[in-house]
């Protein structure tokens, strides 16, 4: 029975009607569905309130409850905003396609058991590969193709966990899972894989900023977030999830501080913040959730919010290297305002939306008292504000000028950027706000005087760093870092260690991948290929040979069994 | 109207064998075809008149002229071979409605009528293979079915579909032959040609060789009818070279019904205690459907012929229903019977677009598909969907016997293999997606004009890509019956 339309149903069906729609309105169909589906969303009771008979179980399409409302709630708004963002310039395939995921996404948070959410997880596949697509070039081409294949790999592991599961447990209700249970790890590395946990965590970083200006804006939110909810919702408290984010954490932070390409930064900064949210999950404790959660609602806006202000200066200029930008402030002063006060959000910054949300996870650290990780994780929120927090900023709207003038971005582009810069604040001010909307109770207070001066402290001090690193900082494409009282520094040198352990032999992993392959793939092309012994046609009495040693042997075998 | 239904074994068979002659006599390409439309859309109602007395009433023996069984020859249809009529009847019935523009385009204009006649006694020897209840007689329908399909395949006038042809007759005699040593050993040792009398009897045998070296020759035989890894090198050439309708017609029959016949003796007459137990089957069908599903999925990649690659993958689905076979499993058996009656609709779609394609562009290789999916909209999108359940994604038949499959292969405990299956699906990806992007994402190269086929094939193309999606969505109807033919194939009641 159903009580309540799906709403993410009504998006995904909703897109296809797009192209036959002209001018404005649809436009008005563009960003009217999210709006519908927002609406929809709401008024799912809590409960299960569809389901449907597939094969011998009963599919429960639409569940509601808090955390998927959350989450649900946070995608149907990226949609509508990211709609604004998008549909001036935005190809029509781009749109239909970023509606299809965006209604995935959230018909994967509504989706009440395993066959449903594998169902979604795969249309958002597919949605996002054409939001990379719809760019038209080769390189997104290959891009995207590389992202389905990725994605592909990992339906199927999660496929297979969950097969293994339903098939032990004979139920396929989508609740916390027992990792003892056959298949669940499989399911736990099929999510991670869409998490962009390592080693599989380069996607992001090649995909995303390939796609449009607008498409990476769409990208950016759904696919890590959905993994970040399935996790919440299927792992919580399994420890193994703090360490992969830890390592999540560092792994963005690093290539970020190393990436000279603005998007390829803001990507691993997702990396990174998607890094928070595992730990959390992995910690485990209602404190922990509830920082998860509202760190993953927060961080859907600032990070689009960052993608919008870095996909604005390209639609702008047409260049991504921070050391081909610089001094854009003159001519978008408005971008450069979104874009610092996403940046401010991304580093926690007092009154921002970041620190309402990621001083929970921290706080879950030491409430546990897990010193260790407690400690890493303050080295990472200052390694964030070093690696994004400054460094985007700082070089695309600052520092030296480029002699760029351009124009400000167009009003659409303007308007979803002010709408999303205005709620970073507005959440980061008013916390109350987002914390009755968490999974469980709140009672943590984010102003004390002890939170704001420590983060200040900590921000401050990074940013210190940053300046006084500022040589360093810009050569980043040939790094040769022989400072030595660089080492007192604990991130940097990390860097240097990790950079120093890791390119020779990613270089040498990667050719030999790439050379094996080949190599496989001609053998195996002269035994299979059309000419090749298995593959091309045989002629009569070789047939017959092979049929007469099967029967002798077959004649063998059953002569043994009597 | 009670005479009738009494006699309905019967004339699902008559009823073809009839109408074959009168096509030649027509002697006209259109009322031939006309007529065997009429005729092969008669026997879908037979067999679905038979299908659901059976599941109202049981088993159906029919003695044939009279004479009661185990002297007379006995027709018997239980659930399974209902389900194989259904089948084979209703695959015939929608590829013949859609076959007569792609045949006139491909076959010489004096021999279309031939072709019909040669259609129905084909079409008349695979539903007498599945009705009877008799295994001489099995080996008769499966002479006519055999020698009108090799000629059925040399229609095309193609050269390379002589040679085709001719290799074909060659393995499908030695298969024939085999099959009739195993029966003629059966009888030397029971004394009778009635499958329930041989399966009667054999118990008390069980332990003489001749009983074993039956098994054997039939094993063979038949898995060289059903185009079993290694036995299959005759179907590619065979496939490809047949005119595009044949082709789809066979894709949804022929092997269907040899795979029917292996689970007929493996399991009504030898029963799944001897096969199993006493001389362990599995041994041999198990390995030779992985490195089938394995080999014949590679193979298919490096195609550059689309209805060779189709043909190809025809073949590592044939591994599938195998591997089924293998578990000796309610479920195992579930998996196979359903994807018998899944891949004919999988596959025959398939070909059914292969023949869109040939009748405009006049050939199915790979290269001569660039810019096609703008040019043939509705035909690609009909290849893609049923590209999409050959892989085996959600809401396709495909999905719905992939899932049994590894439902049954859990249920043993195997799941390196349901790894496997999931893996060879993989592969499946691969070679349908270098057609659909030989289709979609490559520039057309010349005179790239829209073409879309003409509505007369699409219809039935696009009737068999809809079955495709319904009986993926809502898989009740297949699932039940399939569920109680492997039921009864193993003797188990529900």
């Amino acid at each position: 029975m159903i009580e309540a339309f799906p709403p993410g149903l009504i998006m995904v069906f909703g897109a296809f009607l797009l192209p036959v729609l002209r001018g404005g309105v649809r436009t008005v169909w563009l960003l009217g569905l999210p709006l519908l589906a927002l609406y929809l969303v709401w008024q799912v009771p809590d409960g299960v309130v569809a389901t449907v008979s597939f094969l011998d179980y009963r599919l429960e399409p639409l569940r509601g409850d808090r955390l998927s409302r959350l989450f649900a709630t946070i995608f149907g708004l990226m949609a509508f905003v990211g709609g604004i963002y998008a549909y001036r310039q935005a190809r029509l395939l781009e749109l239909c396609a970023a509606m299809i995921y965006a209604g995935a996404a959230i018909g994967a948070t509504m989706a009440g058991d395993l066959i449903s959410l594998f169902v979604c997880w795969e249309l958002m596949a597919l949605g996002s590969t054409l939001v990379i697509w719809s760019v038209g070039k080769d390189k997104a081409y290959g891009a995207g193709m590389r992202y389905l294949l990725i994605h592909l790999l990992g339906g199927v592991v999660l496929m297979a966990g969950i097969a293994a599961y339903v098939n032990a447990t004979g139920s396929v209700a989508f609740n916390a899972i027992d990792t003892s249970a056959p298949g669940a790890w499989l399911m736990l590395v099929g999510f991670l894989i869409n998490a962009g946990a390592p080693p599989l965590s380069a996607w992001i970083a090649d995909a995303y900023p390939e796609a449009s200006p607008s498409g990476t804006v769409f990208l950016s939110a759904f696919t890590t977030k959905t993994a970040v909810y399935v996790l919440m919702r299927g792992f919580p408290g399994t420890e193994i999830l703090i360490f992969i984010g830890l390592a999540m954490i560092f792994y963005g932070i690093i290539y970020a501080l190393l990436e000279n390409d603005v998007r390829r930064i803001l990507a691993y900064s997702i990396v990174n913040q998607v890094g928070f949210m595992v730990t959390g999950i992995g910690i485990g404790t209602e404190l922990a959730i509830n920082g998860a959660a509202a760190h993953a609602f927060a961080g859907v806006i600032y990070t689009s919010l960052l993608m919008m202000s870095a996909g604005a200066v390209l639609y702008r200029t047409g260049r991504r290297k921070c050391s081909e930008l610089g001094g854009l402030l003159q001519g978008m002063p408005f971008t450069t305002a979104c874009g610092v006060i996403g940046a401010l959000a991304i580093s926690a910054f007092p009154l921002s939306s970041g620190f309402i949300s990621k001083l929970m996870t921290k706080q879950a650290a030491a409430d546990e008292h897990l010193l260790l990780i407690w400690l890493l994780l303050q080295a990472a929120s200052a390694g964030v504000f070093l690696s994004v927090g400054i460094k985007f900023p700082w070089f695309v709207f600052f520092e030296k000028n480029s002699g760029l003038r351009p124009p400000e971005a167009p009003l659409n582009m303007r308007v979803a950027m002010g709408l999303f810069a205005s709620l970073c604040i507005f959440l980061g001010v008013a916390p109350g706000f987002l914390y009755a909307f968490l999974p469980f109770a709140v009672d943590y207070v984010p102003y004390t005087g002890g939170h704001v001066v420590m983060q200040l402290q900590l921000l401050l001090f990074s940013g210190l760093a940053f300046f006084v690193l500022l040589p360093l900082m810009k050569r980043t494409l040939t790094i040769s870092l022989d400072l030595d009282w660089f080492y007192r520094r604990f991130a940097p040198a990390l860097v240097r260690l990790c950079f120093r352990l890791s390119t020779p032999i990613d270089r040498a992993l990667r050719r030999g991948v790439v050379e094996r392959l080949s190599r496989l793939i001609q053998s195996l092309h002269t035994w299979c290929g059309p000419q090749g012994v298995v593959g091309r046609a045989w002629a009569t009495g070789p047939m017959v040979v092979v049929v007469l040693l099967l029967l002798s042997g077959t004649l063998a075998f059953y002569f043994g069994g009597t | 109207m009670m005479l009738l239904t009494a006699h309905l074994p019967i004339l699902q068979v008559i009823l073809p064998l009839i109408a074959a002659p009168l096509c030649v006599l027509l002697r006209g390409p259109r009322l031939a075809w006309g007529l065997s439309v009429l005729a092969s859309w008669g026997c879908f109602a037979i067999a679905i008149a038979l299908l659901r007395q059976v599941l109202a009433e049981g088993s159906v023996s029919y003695a044939l002229g009279g004479w009661a069984a185990p002297w007379g020859i006995e027709y018997r249809v239980d659930v399974v071979n209902a389900f194989v009529l259904l089948i084979v009847s209703g695959i015939s019935s929608v590829v013949l409605s859609g076959a007569r523009a792609g045949i006139e385009a491909e076959v010489a204009k004096d021999r279309i009528e031939l072709l019909y006649t040669c259609w129905l006694l084909c079409l008349a020897g695979f539903l007498g293979i599945a009705v009877t209840g008799d295994t001489f007689n099995v080996f008769v329908f499966l002479e006519i079915s055999a020698i009108s399909s090799y000629a059925l395949i040399a229609l095309s006038g193609r050269r390379r579909a002589l040679i085709a042809s001719f290799r074909y007759l060659i393995m499908g005699t030695v298969g024939a032959t085999f099959i009739v040593i195993g029966v003629g050993l059966l009888y030397m040792v029971t004394g009778t040609l009635n499958m329930a009398d041989i399966g009667a009897r054999l118990p008390a045998v069980a332990e003489s060789r001749t009983v074993a070296a039956a098994f054997a020759f039939l094993t063979v035989g038949i898995g060289l009818k059903m185009a079993l890894f290694p036995l299959h090198l005759w179907l590619p050439n065979a496939y490809t070279y047949a005119p595009a309708p044949v082709t789809a017609f066979f894709a949804g029959t022929a092997t269907k019904v040899a795979v029917y016949l292996l689970l007929r003796f493996t399991f009504t007459i030898f029963g799944a205690d001897y096969a199993f137990a006493t001389v362990a089957m599995e041994w041999i069908l198990l390995p030779l459907a992985v490195l089938g599903i394995f080999s014949a999925s590679l193979v298919a990649i490096f195609q550059l012929d689309v209805k060779r690659l189709l043909a190809w993958s025809s073949i590592a689905q044939i591994g599938y229903m195998v591997l089924g076979i293998s578990l000796v499993s309610v479920t195992g058996l579930t998996a196979s019977t359903l994807h018998l009656f899944n891949h004919a609709l999988i596959k025959s779609a398939l070909f059914m677009t292969m023949a869109c394609v040939f009748y405009r562009i006049g050939s199915t290789q790979l290269a001569d598909f660039a810019g096609l999916g703008r040019r043939m909209p509705w035909t690609m999108a009909a290849f893609v969907v049923g590209g999409l359940s050959l892989i085996g994604i959600p809401l396709t038949v495909g999905f719905v016997s992939k899932w049994y499959l590894i439902l049954a292969l859990l249920e043993r405990g195997w799941w390196p293999l349901s790894v496997f299956v999931v893996l060879s699906s993989l592969l499946a990806v691969m070679y349908v997606w270098r057609v659909v992007e030989m289709a979609y994402l490559q520039p057309a190269t010349s005179n790239a004009k829209p073409c879309e086929a003409p509505a007369s094939i699409l219809i039935p193309t696009w009737a068999l890509v809809l079955a495709n999606l319904y009986f993926g969505i809502d898989s009740s109807l297949t699932v039940g019956i399939a569920q109680r033919a492997a039921e009864s194939l193993l003797g188990v009641s529900s």
